[in-house]
Protein backbone atom coordinates (compact mmCIF):
# COMPACT_ATOMS: atom_id res chain seq x y z
CA UNK A 1 0.00 0.00 0.00
CA UNK A 2 3.00 2.30 0.24
CA UNK A 3 4.43 0.94 -3.03
CA UNK A 4 7.52 -0.43 -1.29
CA UNK A 5 9.51 -3.14 -3.07
CA UNK A 6 10.14 -6.47 -1.31
CA UNK A 7 13.70 -5.34 -0.66
CA UNK A 8 12.54 -2.05 0.83
CA UNK A 9 10.16 -3.85 3.16
CA UNK A 10 13.02 -6.09 4.31
CA UNK A 11 15.58 -3.29 4.57
CA UNK A 12 13.32 -1.02 6.61
CA UNK A 13 11.43 -3.75 8.49
CA UNK A 14 12.79 -2.67 11.90
CA UNK A 15 11.49 0.82 11.23
CA UNK A 16 8.17 -0.33 9.83
CA UNK A 17 7.64 -2.43 12.98
CA UNK A 18 7.75 0.70 15.13
CA UNK A 19 4.24 2.11 15.58
CA UNK A 20 5.76 5.63 15.53
CA UNK A 21 7.21 4.98 12.07
CA UNK A 22 5.28 2.25 10.26
CA UNK A 23 4.83 2.19 6.51
CA UNK A 24 3.51 5.75 6.46
CA UNK A 25 6.53 7.05 8.38
CA UNK A 26 8.99 5.16 6.22
CA UNK A 27 7.35 6.72 3.17
CA UNK A 28 7.85 10.17 4.72
CA UNK A 29 11.51 9.31 5.27
CA UNK A 30 11.82 8.24 1.62
CA UNK A 31 10.28 11.51 0.49
CA UNK A 32 12.47 13.67 2.74
CA UNK A 33 15.23 15.90 1.38
CA UNK A 34 17.97 16.77 3.85
CA UNK A 35 20.96 19.05 3.27
CA UNK A 36 24.17 18.39 5.23
CA UNK A 37 26.46 21.36 5.64
CA UNK A 38 29.85 19.69 6.00
CA UNK A 39 30.88 16.13 5.25
CA UNK A 40 33.28 15.91 8.18
CA UNK A 41 33.06 14.79 11.81
CA UNK A 42 29.35 15.57 12.22
CA UNK A 43 28.28 15.17 8.59
CA UNK A 44 29.77 11.66 8.41
CA UNK A 45 27.58 9.93 11.02
CA UNK A 46 24.53 12.03 10.12
CA UNK A 47 24.85 11.18 6.43
CA UNK A 48 25.64 7.53 7.00
CA UNK A 49 22.68 6.88 9.31
CA UNK A 50 20.24 8.98 7.31
CA UNK A 51 21.22 7.01 4.18
CA UNK A 52 20.73 3.78 6.14
CA UNK A 53 17.36 5.06 7.35
CA UNK A 54 16.28 5.57 3.74
CA UNK A 55 16.13 9.38 3.48
CA UNK A 56 15.27 9.89 -0.17
CA UNK A 57 17.58 12.75 -1.01
CA UNK A 58 20.70 13.84 0.83
CA UNK A 59 22.75 16.85 -0.25
CA UNK A 60 26.30 17.30 1.04
CA UNK A 61 28.13 20.62 0.86
CA UNK A 62 31.87 20.51 1.48
CA UNK A 63 34.73 22.24 -0.29
CA UNK A 64 37.46 20.41 1.66
CA UNK A 65 39.46 17.33 0.75
CA UNK A 66 39.99 14.18 2.79
CA UNK A 67 43.20 14.18 4.84
CA UNK A 68 44.75 11.45 6.95
CA UNK A 69 44.03 13.45 10.15
CA UNK A 70 40.28 13.30 9.32
CA UNK A 71 40.08 9.52 9.50
CA UNK A 72 40.26 9.46 13.31
CA UNK A 73 36.56 10.47 13.32
CA UNK A 74 35.10 11.09 9.84
CA UNK A 75 33.90 7.54 9.34
CA UNK A 76 32.50 7.86 5.82
CA UNK A 77 35.99 8.41 4.40
CA UNK A 78 38.73 5.80 4.15
CA UNK A 79 42.33 5.45 2.99
CA UNK A 80 41.32 5.17 -0.64
CA UNK A 81 39.62 8.59 -0.39
CA UNK A 82 42.67 10.64 0.64
CA UNK A 83 42.78 13.78 -1.48
CA UNK A 84 39.18 13.41 -2.70
CA UNK A 85 36.58 16.09 -2.14
CA UNK A 86 34.69 15.18 1.05
CA UNK A 87 31.21 15.49 -0.47
CA UNK A 88 32.22 13.18 -3.31
CA UNK A 89 33.90 10.69 -0.97
CA UNK A 90 30.88 10.68 1.37
CA UNK A 91 28.50 10.14 -1.55
CA UNK A 92 30.33 6.96 -2.56
CA UNK A 93 30.09 5.54 0.97
CA UNK A 94 26.42 6.46 1.36
CA UNK A 95 25.45 4.98 -1.98
CA UNK A 96 27.38 1.78 -1.32
CA UNK A 97 25.29 1.42 1.84
CA UNK A 98 21.98 2.36 0.21
CA UNK A 99 21.86 2.76 -3.59
CA UNK A 100 18.25 3.96 -3.45
CA UNK A 101 19.28 7.21 -1.79
CA UNK A 102 19.88 10.12 -4.13
CA UNK A 103 23.03 11.94 -3.01
CA UNK A 104 23.83 15.38 -4.39
CA UNK A 105 27.30 16.85 -3.95
CA UNK A 106 28.21 20.53 -3.71
CA UNK A 107 31.98 20.74 -3.81
CA UNK A 108 32.27 24.42 -3.04
CA UNK A 109 32.29 26.37 0.21
CA UNK A 110 28.85 27.60 1.26
CA UNK A 111 28.47 31.38 0.83
CA UNK A 112 25.76 34.06 0.95
CA UNK A 113 25.73 33.86 -2.85
CA UNK A 114 25.18 30.13 -3.35
CA UNK A 115 23.28 29.02 -0.20
CA UNK A 116 19.73 29.96 -1.24
CA UNK A 117 20.06 28.21 -4.60
CA UNK A 118 21.15 25.01 -2.85
CA UNK A 119 18.64 25.26 0.02
CA UNK A 120 15.57 25.50 -2.20
CA UNK A 121 15.80 21.78 -3.06
CA UNK A 122 15.73 20.64 0.59
CA UNK A 123 13.20 20.42 3.43
CA UNK A 124 15.65 20.77 6.30
CA UNK A 125 19.31 21.38 7.07
CA UNK A 126 21.95 19.82 9.33
CA UNK A 127 24.74 22.14 10.39
CA UNK A 128 27.94 20.15 10.70
CA UNK A 129 30.26 22.98 9.70
CA UNK A 130 33.51 23.81 11.43
CA UNK A 131 33.53 27.61 11.64
CA UNK A 132 31.46 30.51 12.94
CA UNK A 133 30.86 32.41 9.65
CA UNK A 134 29.22 29.31 8.12
CA UNK A 135 27.14 28.69 11.26
CA UNK A 136 25.68 32.23 11.23
CA UNK A 137 25.16 32.01 7.46
CA UNK A 138 23.28 28.70 7.74
CA UNK A 139 21.17 29.95 10.66
CA UNK A 140 20.16 33.17 8.92
CA UNK A 141 19.40 31.40 5.63
CA UNK A 142 17.23 28.84 7.44
CA UNK A 143 15.37 31.51 9.42
CA UNK A 144 14.79 33.63 6.30
CA UNK A 145 13.52 30.65 4.28
CA UNK A 146 11.69 28.93 7.16
CA UNK A 147 13.62 25.64 6.96
CA UNK A 148 14.17 23.60 10.14
CA UNK A 149 17.82 23.36 11.17
CA UNK A 150 19.68 20.91 13.36
CA UNK A 151 22.57 22.69 15.06
CA UNK A 152 25.47 20.60 16.35
CA UNK A 153 28.99 21.58 17.37
CA UNK A 154 31.97 19.88 19.01
CA UNK A 155 35.15 20.99 20.73
CA UNK A 156 37.67 18.75 22.53
CA UNK A 157 35.32 16.76 24.85
CA UNK A 158 32.26 19.03 24.63
CA UNK A 159 29.31 18.83 22.28
CA UNK A 160 26.19 20.94 21.76
CA UNK A 161 22.94 20.12 19.96
CA UNK A 162 19.81 22.18 19.33
CA UNK A 163 16.93 22.01 16.89
CA UNK A 164 15.75 25.24 15.33
CA UNK A 165 12.28 25.51 13.83
CA UNK A 166 11.94 29.05 12.42
CA UNK A 167 8.73 30.80 13.41
CA UNK A 168 8.26 28.46 16.37
CA UNK A 169 11.31 28.57 18.61
CA UNK A 170 14.63 30.31 19.16
CA UNK A 171 17.39 30.38 16.56
CA UNK A 172 21.18 30.16 16.84
CA UNK A 173 21.43 33.95 17.24
CA UNK A 174 18.97 33.78 20.16
CA UNK A 175 21.44 31.38 21.76
CA UNK A 176 24.65 33.19 20.83
CA UNK A 177 24.02 36.70 19.52
CA UNK A 178 27.58 37.20 18.25
CA UNK A 179 30.53 34.99 17.35
CA UNK A 180 33.73 35.11 19.38
CA UNK A 181 36.50 37.22 17.88
CA UNK A 182 38.92 35.29 15.68
CA UNK A 183 41.69 33.92 17.87
CA UNK A 184 39.57 33.86 21.04
CA UNK A 185 38.46 30.30 20.46
CA UNK A 186 40.50 27.53 18.93
CA UNK A 187 39.31 25.20 16.18
CA UNK A 188 39.43 21.39 16.39
CA UNK A 189 42.45 21.60 14.11
CA UNK A 190 44.26 23.63 16.76
CA UNK A 191 42.75 22.24 19.96
CA UNK A 192 41.85 18.64 19.16
CA UNK A 193 38.63 16.68 19.44
CA UNK A 194 37.93 13.22 20.82
CA UNK A 195 37.19 11.12 17.74
CA UNK A 196 33.96 9.58 19.03
CA UNK A 197 32.51 12.93 20.12
CA UNK A 198 31.18 14.07 16.71
CA UNK A 199 29.74 10.56 16.37
CA UNK A 200 27.65 11.06 19.51
CA UNK A 201 26.58 14.59 18.59
CA UNK A 202 25.99 13.77 14.91
CA UNK A 203 23.69 10.89 15.80
CA UNK A 204 21.72 13.11 18.17
CA UNK A 205 21.28 15.46 15.20
CA UNK A 206 20.26 12.54 12.95
CA UNK A 207 17.69 11.52 15.59
CA UNK A 208 16.24 15.01 15.54
CA UNK A 209 16.10 14.97 11.72
CA UNK A 210 14.10 11.72 11.75
CA UNK A 211 11.76 13.17 14.39
CA UNK A 212 11.30 16.29 12.26
CA UNK A 213 10.49 14.11 9.24
CA UNK A 214 8.12 11.87 11.21
CA UNK A 215 6.68 14.72 13.27
CA UNK A 216 7.05 12.56 16.37
CA UNK A 217 8.32 13.14 19.88
CA UNK A 218 9.68 16.24 21.54
CA UNK A 219 12.34 18.13 19.65
CA UNK A 220 15.34 19.83 21.22
CA UNK A 221 13.56 23.06 20.53
CA UNK A 222 13.84 25.91 23.00
CA UNK A 223 16.53 23.94 24.79
CA UNK A 224 20.11 23.00 24.06
CA UNK A 225 21.76 19.76 25.02
CA UNK A 226 25.30 20.18 26.27
CA UNK A 227 27.38 17.00 26.46
CA UNK A 228 30.59 16.67 28.47
CA UNK A 229 32.26 13.41 27.45
CA UNK A 230 34.86 13.33 30.23
CA UNK A 231 32.23 13.66 32.94
CA UNK A 232 29.67 11.71 30.87
CA UNK A 233 27.14 14.42 31.69
CA UNK A 234 24.24 15.54 29.53
CA UNK A 235 22.79 18.89 30.57
CA UNK A 236 19.74 20.47 28.97
CA UNK A 237 19.56 24.22 29.23
CA UNK A 238 16.67 26.52 28.35
CA UNK A 239 17.00 28.69 25.26
CA UNK A 240 14.42 31.42 24.89
CA UNK A 241 13.38 33.20 21.74
CA UNK A 242 15.07 36.59 22.04
CA UNK A 243 12.63 39.40 21.14
CA UNK A 244 15.71 41.47 20.24
CA UNK A 245 17.20 38.79 17.99
CA UNK A 246 18.54 40.52 14.86
CA UNK A 247 17.18 37.83 12.54
CA UNK A 248 14.11 36.25 14.18
CA UNK A 249 13.18 38.95 16.74
CA UNK A 250 10.34 41.46 16.69
CA UNK A 251 12.22 44.07 14.67
CA UNK A 252 14.82 42.16 12.70
CA UNK A 253 17.75 44.13 11.30
CA UNK A 254 18.97 41.21 9.19
CA UNK A 255 16.44 40.72 6.40
CA UNK A 256 18.85 39.37 3.80
CA UNK A 257 22.11 37.47 3.90
CA UNK A 258 25.26 39.45 4.67
CA UNK A 259 28.99 38.82 4.28
CA UNK A 260 29.60 36.43 7.15
CA UNK A 261 33.40 36.41 7.00
CA UNK A 262 33.20 40.17 7.41
CA UNK A 263 30.52 39.91 10.13
CA UNK A 264 32.75 37.60 12.17
CA UNK A 265 35.68 39.99 11.80
CA UNK A 266 34.13 43.39 12.36
CA UNK A 267 32.38 42.60 15.60
CA UNK A 268 35.68 43.06 17.37
CA UNK B 1 26.85 31.27 49.88
CA UNK B 2 28.86 28.66 48.06
CA UNK B 3 27.83 27.37 44.65
CA UNK B 4 29.20 24.85 42.22
CA UNK B 5 30.31 26.37 38.94
CA UNK B 6 30.61 24.07 35.92
CA UNK B 7 33.64 25.08 33.88
CA UNK B 8 33.47 24.48 30.11
CA UNK B 9 36.31 22.65 28.36
CA UNK B 10 37.82 25.80 26.76
CA UNK B 11 38.27 27.45 30.19
CA UNK B 12 39.61 24.46 32.10
CA UNK B 13 43.20 25.39 31.37
CA UNK B 14 42.56 28.25 33.83
CA UNK B 15 41.16 26.01 36.60
CA UNK B 16 44.01 23.50 36.47
CA UNK B 17 41.74 21.15 34.54
CA UNK B 18 38.95 21.12 37.14
CA UNK B 19 35.54 20.56 35.48
CA UNK B 20 33.73 22.20 38.39
CA UNK B 21 34.77 24.46 41.22
CA UNK B 22 33.11 25.70 44.37
CA UNK B 23 32.91 29.50 44.72
CA UNK B 24 31.49 31.95 47.27
CA UNK B 25 29.19 34.82 46.31
CA UNK B 26 25.68 36.26 46.60
CA UNK B 27 25.26 37.27 42.94
CA UNK B 28 26.61 35.98 39.64
CA UNK B 29 28.84 39.06 39.43
CA UNK B 30 30.37 38.27 42.84
CA UNK B 31 30.87 34.65 41.84
CA UNK B 32 32.76 35.66 38.70
CA UNK B 33 34.88 38.16 40.67
CA UNK B 34 35.73 35.46 43.21
CA UNK B 35 36.48 33.00 40.42
CA UNK B 36 38.95 35.55 39.07
CA UNK B 37 40.68 35.80 42.48
CA UNK B 38 41.32 32.09 42.48
CA UNK B 39 41.81 31.50 38.74
CA UNK B 40 43.37 34.61 37.25
CA UNK B 41 42.35 35.31 33.66
CA UNK B 42 38.96 33.62 33.74
CA UNK B 43 36.92 36.82 34.12
CA UNK B 44 38.04 38.34 30.81
CA UNK B 45 36.99 35.15 29.05
CA UNK B 46 33.44 35.57 30.41
CA UNK B 47 33.03 39.36 30.58
CA UNK B 48 34.10 42.18 28.28
CA UNK B 49 36.04 45.35 29.23
CA UNK B 50 32.78 47.01 30.36
CA UNK B 51 32.17 44.12 32.76
CA UNK B 52 29.20 42.86 30.71
CA UNK B 53 28.70 39.24 29.79
CA UNK B 54 30.31 38.50 26.41
CA UNK B 55 27.74 37.84 23.66
CA UNK B 56 29.16 34.42 22.81
CA UNK B 57 29.19 33.17 26.40
CA UNK B 58 26.04 32.16 28.25
CA UNK B 59 25.78 31.68 31.98
CA UNK B 60 23.00 29.49 33.34
CA UNK B 61 21.67 29.48 36.88
CA UNK B 62 20.52 25.88 37.08
CA UNK B 63 18.99 25.57 33.58
CA UNK B 64 17.96 29.21 33.08
CA UNK B 65 19.95 31.80 31.10
CA UNK B 66 20.83 34.64 33.51
CA UNK B 67 20.08 37.16 30.71
CA UNK B 68 16.43 36.26 31.27
CA UNK B 69 16.82 36.58 35.03
CA UNK B 70 18.67 39.57 36.46
CA UNK B 71 21.80 39.18 34.35
CA UNK B 72 25.01 39.47 36.40
CA UNK B 73 23.01 40.78 39.38
CA UNK B 74 21.03 37.52 39.56
CA UNK B 75 21.01 36.31 43.16
CA UNK B 76 22.36 32.93 44.10
CA UNK B 77 20.75 30.62 46.63
CA UNK B 78 22.01 27.59 48.48
CA UNK B 79 22.13 24.52 46.31
CA UNK B 80 22.14 26.47 43.02
CA UNK B 81 24.43 25.43 40.21
CA UNK B 82 26.04 27.81 37.75
CA UNK B 83 27.11 26.69 34.26
CA UNK B 84 29.25 28.64 31.82
CA UNK B 85 28.47 27.66 28.21
CA UNK B 86 30.50 29.30 25.44
CA UNK B 87 29.87 29.10 21.70
CA UNK B 88 31.89 26.35 20.03
CA UNK B 89 32.14 25.77 16.30
CA UNK B 90 33.94 22.49 15.58
CA UNK B 91 32.36 19.96 13.30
Amino acid sequence: MFDFTEDEIKRYSRHILLPEVGGAGQKKIREARVLLVGGGGLGAPVGYYLAAAGVGKIGIVDGDHVELSNLQRQVVHSMADLGKNKAVSAKETLQALNPAVEVMTYTERLTSKNILGILKDYDMVVDGSDNFPTRYLVNDACVLTGKPLSYGAVFRFTGQVMTIVPGEGPCYRCLFREPPPPGMTATCEEAGVLGVLPGVIGLLQATEVLKLILKKGNLLQGRMLNYEALEMEFQTIKVRKDPGCPVCGENPTITELVDYEEFCRVNF
Amino acid sequence: MSVTVIIPTPLRSLTNGAPEVSVEGKTVREIIANLEKEYAGIQERICDENANLRRFVNVYLNDEDIRFLNDLETEIHDGDGLSIVPAIAGG
